[in-house]
This record gives C-alpha cells, structure tokens and sequence, in this order.
C-alpha cells in the first residue's frame, strides 16, 4: 500500500473538534489507534453515521469517545460491552464499535468480553493494552507482564497476564487479531475486516505507555517502547511451532481466528419471526 | 423495533395475545405484562428469586409482540443493556432481588446522570446478604431511594396487589418516559409469588406516553439542555444521525464532559432535582381510607398495605376511629399530605416487614406530640391483620 505523508490531519474531519486537544499524554499509544479506526471507517466508506462508539473508563476510553465524531457512549468502568449490547440489539443494523482499555475490557470487564464473545453479538472491540492502569496512576493490570513493575508492584508483579486475544478467540468469537502500536498499517487491516465481519470482533492492539509504564520499566522514551514491541513480536504463523517457553515475554501477532457463526441479533429477529409465524400473528390475519 | 407510530399493530396484537377479561396470575407476571402493555420491548436480565418470573414471562412473551429478551451474564450487565438500548428509542426494563439491585446501583447512578428513561424492578426479599432468599420483605426502601452515590433524585414505586403491580408497572414506564429518568418498581417477593385474579384491559384503556424526541437538528445539538423550559430536554436517539456525546461524567448541555466547572456541575444536578420537584404532583400517588373522622392514623406501604386496610376496617367496626394512608409512590416521600394529615390525629402506626425504615420517612413530616409507632415484622411471613389490629387497639 502506497504510504501518503500528510502536511494536515486528514482524518480530523471524523474528530469531535470541540473536545480537542485530547487528553492523552504525548508519546501516548492511543493516537496512534485512533488514527488507524480513523483510517479504517475512511477506507470502508462508513458512514459515521451508521457508528456507534462506546468505550468505558481509562485513557483508551477516550480514544473515540468523546473524540471520534458519531453517536457515543461513554459508561461505567468495565461496562461498555454490556452497554454495546443493548445498542446492538436495538440498532442491528448499524455498526457498534468499542473501544477501550484492558483494565476496563478484560479486568473489571473481562466477564462481559468473554460472554459477548460467545454470545457472538455482532460488535467490534478494539482492546487496547497497555499493561497497565494509566489514568489512575500506574498500578498493575491483568495484562502487566510477569516481573515488570508499576505503582501497586513496586518490587515485581508476581502474578501472570491474562492472554486477551486466545481466550476471547476460545470464547467464541467470530474474528481475533493482535497487533502493536508498531504495526499500523496491519492494524488499520485487520480493524477493517472485524468492522466487516458478521459477528463478535476483537482487535487487540498492544500500546505504549511511557508515563506509567515505560517509565517504571526502563524504557521512558515512546520509541523505546516501540522497539521493544518490534523486537519481540512473533507473527502467529510462526508462534505455532515455538514453545511456551520460547514464547514467554514475546507478543504473538496476527489473525487468531477469522469464522461465520450464527450471530445473535440476527438470531434474535429470527427467532420473532419465527415465533410470530408459530402463534400466527402476522399482518395477514389483520381483519 | 418498536416506537412511537406503532401502535395499530401493538394494538391488534395484544388484542390477540391477551384479550380483555380476568386472568389468574402472580405479581411477578402482573409486573411482565404491565410492561408489555407500557410497551417495554427490551428485556435484559439476570435470574434471582423471587423476581425470575418476570424475565420467564418475558422471554415467553417478548418475542410475539416483536420485542427483545436477553438474558445477560449479571444484574450490571443488565442494567448496563438497558440503557444501551434505551438510548436506541426502545422502551427497556430489567427485574432484580436485593442483592441484585445492589449490583445495579452504579449503573442506576449512570441513568440518572444521563436521563436514561429505564424501568428497574426490585422484588424486595429477606436480607442482608443471601438473609432467606426465598421469602419476601420490605427491607430495601433506603437501598432505592440512596442505593446509588451522590446527590440525586429517584421515582419508586410500590404496588398493593397483583392487578396493582400490573398498573403500576405501566405507571412506572410513563413517568420513566415522561421525565426521562430511572423509575424503580419497589415490589415484594409476597405479592410476586401470589397469585390472583386480575382483570387485563383492552390496549385502548391504557395511557401510554413516550419520550419527546428533539424536533430539529438545533434541538438535538442539546441533548442534556432544557430547551423549553420544562426541565427535560428531548432525547435524541442513537442512530439518527445527531452525533450525540452521552457520559455519566458532569457535562455540558452538548452532552460534552465538563468536569473542573462548578457551574457546569451545580446546574445539571439542580435541573436533574428540579424536574422531579417541578412534577412532583403528578408523580405522587396515594390512596386514603377514613381520613375524615380520625383520630389515629395508619400509614402503610407495598405488601403490608392490604393487612393494614384489613385491621382499619375491622377497628372501625369497633368504633375506633383510625384511617389509612398507602403512598403508592414511596420516593418522592408525599410528606406534604402525611404532614397535613398527622395534624388530625393523635397517634400514627407504621406497619412493614423492616425493622423500620418507612416510618423514618413519615417521621420527618409529624411533630413530636403525636404518638409515632411501628409494627414490624421481618422472617420472610407478612404482617396478618391482627398484629396491626392489635396496636391499633394498643395506642
């Protein structure tokens, strides 16, 4: 894909610009995300409105919502997946996209992902992972590596990380991808096609966090945290043949799964349907 | 989807679901079909007794009138669906127990802060905790009205009966939609679990209203803005192509986060109060017995308010003057009418199955040389007539 260099933003017409300049910290991941769903709705020609975004609490809460232009929906911590459904299920025919962190999504949240993966509710999640709780001050997250130090394991976190994207992959889900802040071009890719597909999505997009976490873990510069995402990413075509051992510390990317399973809002209206013919309660009996 | 301009085929289909005439049933399928007749088309909930059979009549109801049931992983992600779903124009309830509308209480914070029209019901059992998790009781009066944190108001509702819970359910949905604002069902696992004759009306008999959606772009630029000076700005729904900015944070009449503003924070909370306030007449609902002549006076509430009437009625045949007051809206407490008729009377009586928590509210609204007593009950058995009797005999 030919590269464009911008001399202006060109995706700002799909930014709120009354809530710029975001909030995030410079060197922040989540630009970069933003930039890239940007992208993603400009290539597939969506509508914005026919979006809508949700997102729960934490710095990648924000990252669309209040900041990407369409109907969103700002909740509770953990919540945003169980807001989504309620979305979805009203307006089926729109595009409900989440987006937030993985505090939010896989920690307090982690019950609604799995569930609304199996569920396979039609939403597209962009899980953004940081390793760590940024907004509220660096503490340790369910995704923070083993070892690696924030504000509530200042000497090492002695407790694993939770891998998002093959237990959302096992829990149902009709697309899994992972990528890094480093891969964008792959990113804006594999949004497009969770954006695409009938179904649960999830894009796990591994971020840098410099203020809270690369700074608490030799690495304070964005760029240092970008390469260390470079060094270490394994493509999972070739994750397949390594071991565990040989994949500890490393971030496997790529597509998990990408299948058709019967989706549920589609279920649902079938389901009317179907009820409606078994109790003989359509239009033509309206006499 | 169901919304407003749908009503011929609502119409004809309740017409044909559940034709006019009386029915046998519990207060908990009272409550699902109340709703259904409101016009409530999403069900999102979690199971717990004794509130499960509203979300099984749901889910065997839902589906003919083209609504929606889903049954969530818990009672916050059900909550959390049906303000979801509320903000895409569908009329949304969830049905809980005590412990469950625990879980519910920041979400409940979440709808009032965004003035999401949702109707929530408690079927109140024994607790604290699990308590008896199979028998009623009236113990969660605070838990609805300061359950969620912050300075807020809240509308709550207590049905007497079965074919009360089924109006009152559609009461609940009108004045949820009215003022865009949560509405809290205060039922009881008693009346839940009794069954009853009720009479089911022709769908013509029934007051719906919806909720006023903005009438141009200009409008919908204010999502959160008293556009027309009643205080509650019309609701523009998702997917109309309004790019509406909804958030629990304080916000700005644009629906923008404002947090560091006073201002910004004072005047939506104080608009969120004053709307209630502003209606409070027509959210207020009571009923009154012998309040003419009295000289003792019980007030009553939800499932002790029918042994309440049993023991006023049977006092009266014995000459003792003694009328009942039944709020039917319990939050906003109608202190003003407790506070003119406890003038009358030397002594109130305030029977529940609590250990007392009504009585604190009418408490406020009564001077000190009243005598002020409760009859209170709690073991999961309700009050019997002649336990009120008694300390109406008593005082």
């Amino acid at each position: 894909m030919a590269k464009e260099i911008y001399t202006k933003y060109k995706m700002a017409r799909y930014l709120r610009k009354e809530a710029l300049p975001t909030a995030l910290c410079p060197g922040c991941g989540g630009g970069t995300v933003l930039n890239a769903f940007a992208n993603a709705v400009d290539q597939l020609k969506i509508d914005p409105r026919d979006l809508v975004v949700v997102s729960g609490i934490g710095c990648s809460a924000w990252i669309a919502s209040p900041y990407f232009l369409a109907d969103t929906l700002h909740t509770t911590h953990g919540r945003a997946i169980a807001f989504a459904t309620g979305v979805k299920v009203g307006l089926p025919d729109k595009k409900v996209v989440v987006i937030s962190g993985d505090g939010d999504l896989a920690g307090i949240g982690g019950n609604h992902l799995i569930h609304a993966a199996r569920r396979n509710i039609d939403i597209t999640v962009i899980l953004v992972n940081n390793f760590i709780y940024g907004m509220t001050g660096g503490q340790v997250a369910p995704t923070t590596p083993f070892g690696a130090k924030t504000t509530t394991t200042p000497y090492r976190n002695i407790e694993h990380p939770l891998n998002i994207a093959e237990v959302v992959a096992e829990a149902g889900a009709s697309y899994v991808a992972r990528w890094t802040t480093a891969h964008v071009y792959q990113l804006i890719e594999s949004i497009k096609r969770a954006l695409q597909v009938k179904g649960f999505s999830l894009v796990e997009v591994i971020s840098q966090c410099p203020v809270q976490y690369g700074r608490r873990n030799k690495m304070k510069e964005p760029a240092e945290m970008l390469r260390w995402f470079l060094k270490n990413s394994i493509p999972i075509s070739k994750a397949k043949s390594m071991s565990k051992e040989e994949l500890e510390g490393k971030f496997v990317i790529g597509e998990f799964v990408n299948r058709q399973r019967p989706e549920f809002t589609e279920e649902l209206n079938n389901l009317i349907e179907e009820v409606a013919e078994h109790f003989g309660l359509g239009d033509e009996d309206a006499d | 989807m169901i919304i407003q301009g749908d009503e011929p085929e609502q119409i004809r289909l309740l017409r044909k679901l559940y034709p006019k005439g009386n029915y046998f049933m519990q207060g908990d399928e009272a409550i699902a079909y109340g709703a259904i007749f409101a016009g409530c088309r999403f069900y999102a909930g979690y199971p717990i007794t004794p509130a499960s059979e509203i979300a099984e009549t749901m889910a065997k109801e839902l589906p003919k009138v083209k609504g929606y049931y889903i049954q969530m992983e818990d009672e916050i992600g059900s909550i959390a669906a049906i303000i979801g779903a509320s903000w895409t124009g569908l009329k949304s309830m969830t049905a809980t127990s005590g412990p469950g509308f625990s879980l519910m209480q920041e979400n409940l914070g979440y709808a009032i802060m965004t003035e999401t029209p949702i109707v929530v019901v408690d079927v109140q059992r024994s607790g604290p905790s699990t308590g008896q998790a199979t028998k009623g009781a009236q113990g969660d009066f605070f838990q609805a009205r300061w359950g969620t944190h912050g300075d807020h108001p809240i509308v709550a509702i207590s049905p007497i009966s079965v074919e009360d819970s089924f109006w009152e359910t559609i009461r609940a949905f009108n004045i949820s939609e009215k003022l865009r604002i949560p509405v809290i069902l205060l039922a009881d696992g008693i009346i839940g679990h009794t069954r009853e004759q009720i009479r089911i009306p022709d769908p013509e008999e029934v007051e719906i209203v919806y909720r006023k959606l903005p009438k141009n772009e200009e409008e919908a630029k204010y999502p959160f803005g008293d556009v027309d000076g009643s205080l509650i700005p019309p609701m523009p729904l998702f997917g109309r192509g309004y790019f509406t900015h909804v958030t629990g944070s304080t916000h700005k009449e644009t629906g923008l986060r404002d947090v560091y503003t006073p201002e910004v924070h004072i005047k939506l909370v104080n608009r969120l109060h004053k709307k209630i306030e502003k209606h409070e007449k027509e959210i207020e609902k009571w009923e009154e017995y012998f309040t003419d002549d009295m000289e003792i006076l019980v007030v009553s509430w939800g499932v002790s308010a029918r042994p309440s009437l049993g023991a006023v009625l049977k006092a009266r045949e014995e000459g003792i003057k003694v009328g009942l007051f039944i709020p039917k809206t319990v939050h906003p407490f109608p202190g003003k009418k407790v506070k003119e008729l406890a003038k009358k009377v030397r002594a109130i009586i305030v029977p529940e199955m609590n250990l007392g928590q009504l009585i604190l509210e009418v408490q406020r609204y009564v001077n000190d040389d009243v005598i002020l007593k409760g009859v209170n009950k709690i073991g999961g058995v309700p009050l019997t007539v002649e336990e009120i009797l008694r300390e109406i005999r008593g005082v």
